[in-house]
C-alpha cells in the first residue's frame, strides 16, 4: 500500500470538534466530539496504527449535550475538556467541563472495532467550570507542558483561569479577566503560549487578537484590525516566542510578530473561504496546517519565518574543527552535503478529501509528520506530511 | 698629433711597436697578425676593464692613453691621418664656438657690474631724500593738528547754527500749515495733499499745543479740516460721484478720523442708491409686472443674452467692487462686522434675482435655447465670483434661479411636442378626409404612419439635443449636483420624455374614449386605426428606444459599463415558476428523514448522496468582467455565508421556518442574477438541510404557505 495515501474515517454525526490526545506521544491517538441536536453524542477515540495503515476506534458517550470544543490534558492521558451546548427550557447555553475517560481505553485497545462500538461506555465527569455568571464558554485551554491542574476558559467577554484540585475532581477559579467595550464582545477562540514560562495566551475576538498576562490578567498587546473579518482561530510558534499565527473570515492566514503588531510578518491567502483553523507543528515550525469552510487543507511551508536556518548557511565552528589545517584547499574542496538548496515559502499540498467544510485541523503529538483533520459531514481524514518534503527538512 | 702619437707608441707594449714597425717597414709577412691581435687584444683588455668605455672620445670616463693605444694598434696610417685632420677640425671648431661664448658672456657681465655700480651710487642719493621727507612730514603733522584744534571751537559753533536753522524751517512749514491746508483743501484743490499734510503736521501741533501760538496753529488747521469734512461729507451725497471716486472720499474722511459707523451707514446708502439706480435701469427695460399676465407684452428689446451681460457686468461687478472697497475701508473698525454689508448685498441681489425671473419669464417662445443657457453661465460665473467674495449674498437662491429657468425651459419644450404632435395629427386628419381625386388614391395609411412617427421622433430627438445644452461639459453650472443627478433623472427623463409618452397615451385613448357628445366630430376611424398602430409600435420599439437614448445622452449608469455575460440556463420568469411549483411537490421530502428517528443516518446518507452528483462549488472563484459573472460570485458568497451562519445556530421551530421561507424566496428571485443557477439551488438545498439539522423542533411550515407568502411578497 502506498505510504502517503490519505486514510479517511467516517463518523455517523456532524462533528466540529477534534484534538490529539496531548499527553500521548507514541501512538497516534485523536479525540472527536460530535454534533447532534436530537441523539446522545460521542466522543470517538481514534487510534491510528501507523504501520498497518488501519484505523481503530472507541466510542464513549457524551450525553449532556452537543460538543463545540474539546481538548485534552498534557500531562493525563485519560483526562479532557469539553465546552457543550446544553438546552433547557428553548435556552441554549454553552458549558463546559472536565472529563475522565475509562482507564482501559487511555491507552487505546486492541479489540476489535466492532466489539466496541457494540457496548459503548460512558464518561467520568470530573467537574463542572461553573459559567452561570460568566456566559457561554469558547473554548478550554490547557496550560502547554504543565502539571495539567491550571486550565484557562474563555466565556462571552471573560477569561476565567481555573485551578484543578483534588485530583481534578473541584475547578477553583483562582482569576479572571473581562474584556470591556462597546457592544457585545465576544472572544471566539484563544491559545496558550508555551514560552515565557507559560505566563501568556492570546485571544480572539471580532477582528481583534489580543495578548493577555495570565499573571496580572490584563492586556499586553492588541493587534485592532488583524483580519478584515472575524479572526477565527490562533496559533503559537512552537519555537519563536515572539510569533503567532491567525486566521479569519477574511480567507488569510496572516503571521504576526507580537512585538511590532502594526503590519504582519506575512500573509497566505490560499484559501477560498474563511479559514477556521491554523495550526504550526510541533516540531517543525516552517509546517503550517489551515483548514477552510471551501472544503480543503493546505500544508505550507513557511520557511523564510520559521526557526530553521533560511538560505545559505555554513556552520563555522564544524569548518574550524575539520579544516583547520586545511585552510588552503578548502576552496577546492567539494562537499555535497553542505549545500542544500534553500526551500522558498510554499504551498506543500492541498488537501481536497474533504466534501463539506473542514473545521478542524490537527498535528499529530506523536508523529510530527502526521495530522488529522475533520469536516462538519463527520468525516476525518490522516494524512501525512509528503515524503520527499519530510527527508528535506531531516537530511 | 703625430708627435704625440709617436711619444706614446715609446710606451707601447712589445706586440705594439711590432705592429708600429711592420706597418713602418711595410713588409706584409707578419700582416695575418694585425687582424688576429685587434681582434684578441682589445677584446682582453675590455673584459679586464669591464663596461665603462675609456675609448670613448665624448664618454666621461674617456682615457686619452687607451684612446690612442686603441687608434693606433687599430688603424692604418691614412686613417690615422684622416682621423688626426678630423680630431684637428673639432678642436678647432670648439675653440672658436668657445671664444664666441666668452665674448657674448663677458659683455653681459660686463653691463651687470656696471648696473651695479651705478644702482650703488643712485641708492646713496636717495636714501637723503628719504630722511628729508620723513623730517618734513613730521612738520606737516604737527601743524595739521594745530590748525584742526584751532577750528574745533568755530565748528562745533558751526553745526549749532544748522540745528537752529533746521529747527526754524520746520517753525516756518509748520506755521505755513494753515496756509497750505487753507489752499490745497479749498474746492476743487487737492484735498488728499491737505490730508497728507494734515496728518504730519497733527503730531507736533498736538504735543507743543501747550503753546499759545501752536495752539492757535492747531486751531486754526482744525476748523480748516472740519471745513473740509463737511465738504468731502456734502460731496459724499452727491450722486455722480463713481465708485472710485466714493471710495477715495469716504477713505479720506475715516483718515479724518470720523466716526466709521456713521460713513459706514452714509457709504452703504450712497452705493446702494447707484445700485438701486442700476437695478432700476434693467427694470426699465422690462414691461411693467403684469399680474394678470394676460396682456400681450411686446417682445423684450434685446436679447436675454444682453440683459443678463448688461446687469452682470453693471450690478454684480459694482457690487464685487463695492464689497472689495467696503472690505478694505471698515475691516477691522468697530460697528461694521455685523453682517451689515451681508445685508444689504443680499438684499439687493435678491432684487437683481427678481428682476431676473421676469426677464426670463418674457422668454416665452422657445427662442434659442443656446442663447438662454449662455445667458444663464454667464450669471452663474459671475455669481460664483460675488460669493467669493460674500458667501451669505445668496448661492442658494442663485442655484435654484438656475434650475428653475432649466426646469421651465423643458417643460416649455414639452408643451412645445405636444402642440407639434397635434398639429401633425391634424394634418393627418387632413390628409385623410380630404377629397380624393378620382382614380387616384390618396396618401395610404402606412405612409401617413410613416410620416407621423417620423417626425414625431425626430421632433423629440431635436429637443433631447436642445435640452443636452444644459449638461453641456463648458457650461459651469452643470456642475452643480442638481445639474448633475436630479435634472437628468426627474426633469429631462421624468418630466419630459416619458411625461410626453403619457400624454401620448391619453391623448390617443382620448380620441378613441371619448364620443361625439360635445358635439365635436367624432375621429374618423382611419385616425383611429392609425393611432392604435402607432401606440403599437411605441410599446414594442419605440419607447424603449427613446428611454435608451435619454439614458445615453444624460450620464449613464454603472451598470451599463458592463456587458451582460452568458447564463447557462436562461429560462423565463413564467417557466421558472412552474419549475418552482413542479419542484414543491418533492420539497417536503427534503426534511422527511430528519424527523424519523429510526434513521438518524439517513440525512447523512441524502446529503452524500447529493453531493456525489454535484460538482464542488468553488466559493470564490475568478470572476470576469461582466455584470453576471460578478453577481454569481456575490451570490455565492452570501449564501456560502448564510450556510455557515446557519450551522453556527441553534434553531427552534419558527427559526427553521424563518429559513425554509428565506430560501425558497431566494430560490424564486435569485436565479436570474446568477450564470448558473444549479449553484444556486446546490447552496439553498445546503441551507436547508443544514437548517433542519439544527433545528430542536423540526416542523417544516406547509409548502402552500411558504409558496403564499413568497408570492404576495
Amino acid at each position: 500500500m502506498e505510504d502517503d495515501a490519505p486514510v479517511i474515517y467516517g463518523l455517523e454525526f456532524q462533528a466540529r470538534a477534534l484534538t490529539p490526545q496531548t499527553a500521548e506521544t507514541d501512538a497516534i491517538r485523536f479525540l472527536v466530539g460530535t454534533q447532534s441536536l436530537r441523539y446522545d453524542n460521542q466522543i470517538h477515540i481514534i487510534d491510528f496504527d501507523d504501520e498497518n495503515n488501519i484505523i481503530n476506534k472507541n466510542v464513549l458517550l457524551h450525553q449532556v449535550g452537543e460538543i463545540w470544543h474539546i481538548s485534552a490534558s498534557p500531562a493525563d492521558k485519560g483526562v479532557l475538556a469539553t465546552c457543550y451546548n446544553k438546552t433547557s427550557d428553548g435556552k441554549v447555553v454553552t458549558c463546559a467541563a472536565v472529563w475522565r475517560m475509562p482507564k482501559e481505553l487511555e491507552s487505546g485497545s486492541h479489540e476489535s472495532p466492532d466489539d466496541s462500538s457494540s457496548n459503548t461506555q460512558t464518561l467520568e465527569l470530573l467537574c463542572h467550570l461553573d459559567n452561570t455568571a460568566h456566559g457561554n464558554m469558547a473554548c478550554v485551554m490547557w496550560e502547554p507542558m504543565g502539571d495539567g491542574k491550571k486550565i484557562i476558559s474563555l466565556a462571552d467577554n471573560n477569561i476565567l483561569l481555573w485551578d484543578l484540585q483534588e485530583s481534578s475532581t473541584k475547578a477553583v477559579l483562582s482569576s479572571s479577566s473581562a474584556l470591556e467595550g462597546k457592544g457585545q464582545l465576544r472572544f471566539t477562540s484563544g491559545r496558550w503560549s508555551p514560552h515565557h514560562n507559560c505566563t501568556q495566551i492570546a485571544t480572539a475576538n471580532d477582528t481583534t487578537v489580543r495578548g493577555w498576562d495570565t499573571r496580572s490578567m490584563r492586556q499586553i498587546y492588541s493587534i485592532e484590525n488583524a483580519h478584515g473579518q472575524l479572526v477565527r482561530d490562533l496559533d503559537f510558534n512552537p519555537n519563536k516566542q515572539y510569533y503567532l499565527a491567525s486566521c479569519g473570515d477574511d480567507c488569510k492566514v496572516k503571521f504576526w510578530d507580537t512585538r511590532n503588531v502594526t503590519e504582519p510578518v506575512k500573509t497566505l491567502e490560499e484559501h477560498s473561504h474563511w479559514v477556521w483553523n491554523v495550526r504550526y507543528n510541533h516540531s517543525h515550525d516552517q509546517l503550517i496546517l489551515t483548514g477552510s469552510s471551501d472544503s480543503r487543507v493546505i500544508l505550507s511551508n513557511m520557511v523564510s519565518i520559521s526557526s530553521e536556518p533560511f538560505g545559505h548557511m555554513v556552520d563555522d565552528d564544524e569548518l574550524s574543527d575539520q579544516e583547520e589545517q586545511h585552510q588552503e584547499e578548502k576552496i577546492f574542496v567539494y562537499r555535497p552535503f553542505r549545500i542544500k538548496e534553500p526551500l522558498q515559502d510554499s504551498v506543500i499540498a492541498t488537501y481536497e478529501e474533504h466534501e463539506d467544510s473542514v473545521y478542524a485541523v490537527e498535528w499529530s503529538s506523536a508523529d510530527p509528520w502526521l495530522f488529522a483533520s475533520l469536516s462538519y459531514d463527520g468525516r476525518l481524514v490522516i494524512n501525512r506530511v509528503p515524503r520527499a518534503l519530510k527527508y528535506h527538512i531531516l537530511l | 698629433m703625430a708627435e704625440v702619437e709617436a711619444a706614446g707608441s715609446g710606451t707601447e707594449t712589445g706586440g705594439g711597436s711590432e705592429s708600429g714597425n711592420a706597418t713602418g717597414s711595410g713588409s706584409g709577412w707578419r700582416r695575418p697578425h694585425g687582424p688576429l691581435q685587434r681582434y684578441y687584444g682589445p677584446s682582453a683588455a675590455e673584459a679586464a676593464e669591464a663596461t665603462p668605455d675609456p675609448a670613448d672620445i665624448n664618454g666621461p670616463h674617456f682615457d686619452p692613453e687607451v684612446f690612442l693605444t686603441k687608434v693606433r694598434s687599430e688603424c692604418r696610417l691614412g686613417e690615422l691621418l684622416s682621423r688626426e685632420a678630423t680630431l684637428g677640425r673639432e678642436i678647432r671648431a670648439l675653440d672658436s664656438d668657445m671664444q664666441t661664448l666668452l665674448y657674448e658672456n663677458y659683455n653681459k657681465f660686463i653691463s651687470a657690474t656696471d648696473t651695479i655700480r651705478k644702482m650703488k651710487v643712485d641708492f646713496r642719493r636717495m636714501e637723503a631724500e628719504m630722511d628729508d621727507l620723513a623730517s618734513n612730514m613730521a612738520a606737516i603733522s604737527a601743524s595739521s593738528a594745530r590748525v584742526s584744534a584751532a577750528l574745533q571751537d568755530r565748528h562745533r559753533r558751526g553745526a549749532q547754527l544748522a540745528g537752529v536753522q533746521a529747527l526754524l524751517r520746520k517753525l516756518q512749514s509748520l506755521v505755513e500749515v494753515p496756509g497750505r491746508l487753507r489752499r490745497w483743501a479749498a474746492p476743487g484743490a487737492d484735498p488728499a495733499r491737505a490730508l497728507h499734510c494734515y496728518a504730519r503736521a497733527r503730531a507736533v501741533l498736538r504735543h507743543y499745543r501747550h503753546l499759545p501760538s501752536f495752539r492757535a496753529i492747531e486751531d486754526e488747521s482744525h476748523s480748516i479740516m472740519a471745513e473740509l469734512a463737511q465738504r468731502l461729507r456734502a460731496r459724499l451725497r452727491d450722486d455722480t460721484l463713481d465708485p472710485k471716486e466714493l471710495t477715495e472720499c469716504v477713505e479720506m474722511l475715516l483718515q479724518l478720523e470720523e466716526p466709521p459707523e456713521e460713513l459706514c451707514e452714509e457709504f452703504l446708502s450712497q452705493a446702494g442708491a447707484r445700485l438701486e439706480a442700476e437695478l432700476a435701469a434693467l427694470e426699465a427695460e422690462l414691461p411693467p409686472s403684469d399680474p394678470s399676465g394676460t396682456a400681450s407684452t411686446p417682445p423684450p428689446a434685446s436679447d436675454i443674452l444682453d440683459f443678463v451681460d448688461r446687469g452682470s457686468s453693471a450690478f454684480v461687478s459694482n457690487l464685487c467692487l463695492l464689497a472689495a472697497s467696503y472690505r478694505s475701508l471698515f475691516e477691522g473698525r468697530p460697528g461694521s462686522g455685523d453682517g451689515r454689508l451681508e445685508a444689504f448685498a443680499s438684499t439687493l441681489t435678491t432684487r437683481y434675482f427678481e428682476l431676473l425671473e421676469r426677464r426670463l419669464a418674457l422668454e416665452r417662445g422657445l427662442g434659442d435655447t443656446s442663447l438662454l443657457v449662455r445667458a444663464l453661465d454667464r450669471f452663474h460665473r459671475r455669481l460664483r465670483a460675488l460669493l467669493e467674495l460674500l458667501p451669505a449674498a445668496g448661492a442658494e437662491a442663485g442655484a435654484a434661479l438656475v434650475a428653475r429657468a432649466a426646469r421651465e425651459r423643458v417643460a416649455r419644450y414639452l408643451r412645445a411636442l405636444q402642440t407639434f404632435f397635434l398639429g401633425c395629427l391634424g394634418d393627418v386628419r387632413q390628409a385623410l378626409a380630404a377629397p380624393r381625386p378620382p382614380g387616384k388614391d390618396g396618401p395610404g395609411l402606412p405612409d401617413l404612419l410613416a410620416t407621423l412617427s417620423s417626425s414625431v421622433l425626430g421632433q423629440l430627438k431635436a429637443v433631447l439635443a436642445y435640452v443636452q445644452l444644459f449638461t453641456a461639459r463648458d457650461v459651469a453650472f452643470a456642475s452643480l449636483p442638481y445639474f448633475k443627478g436630479e435634472f437628468c433623472v426627474e426633469a429631462v427623463r421624468e418630466g419630459l420624455v416619458v411625461a410626453f409618452v403619457r400624454w401620448l397615451c391619453r391623448t390617443a385613448r382620448g380620441f378613441a374614449d371619448s364620443p361625439a357628445e360635445r358635439g365635436a366630430p367624432a375621429a374618423p376611424p382611419a385616425l383611429l386605426l392609425l393611432l392604435a398602430r402607432l401606440c403599437l409600435d411605441y410599446e414594442a420599439t419605440t419607447i424603449s428606444y427613446i428611454l435608451t437614448l435619454t439614458d445615453e445622452q444624460f450620464p449613464p449608469e454603472v451598470g451599463q459599463l458592463f456587458e451582460e455575460g452568458v447564463r447557462r440556463a436562461q429560462s423565463s420568469d413564467s417557466s421558472r415558476r412552474a419549475f418552482s411549483v413542479y419542484s414543491s411537490s418533492r420539497a417536503p421530502g427534503r426534511y422527511a428523514p430528519s424527523y424519523t428517528p429510526s434513521a438518524p443516518m439517513d440525512t447523512h446518507l441524502l446529503s452524500n448522496i447529493q453531493k456525489l452528483f454535484s460538482e464542488r462549488i468553488d466559493i470564490f472563484s475568478p470572476v470576469e468582467f461582466n455584470k453576471v459573472s460578478v453577481l454569481t460570485g456575490i451570490i455565492k458568497i452570501s449564501l456560502k455565508t448564510l450556510l455557515e451562519c446557519v450551522r453556527l445556530r441553534t434553531l427552534g421551530r419558527f427559526g427553521l421556518q424563518q429559513v425554509q421561507v428565506d430560501g425558497h424566496y431566494l430560490q424564486l428571485y435569485l436565479w436570474r442574477f446568477a450564470a448558473d443557477e444549479r449553484v444556486v439551488q446546490g447552496l439553498l438545498d445546503e441551507v436547508a438541510a443544514s437548517a433542519a439539522h439544527r433545528c430542536l423542533d423540526p416542523v417544516p411550515m406547509e409548502h402552500s404557505v411558504v409558496e403564499l407568502i413568497c408570492e404576495r411578497g
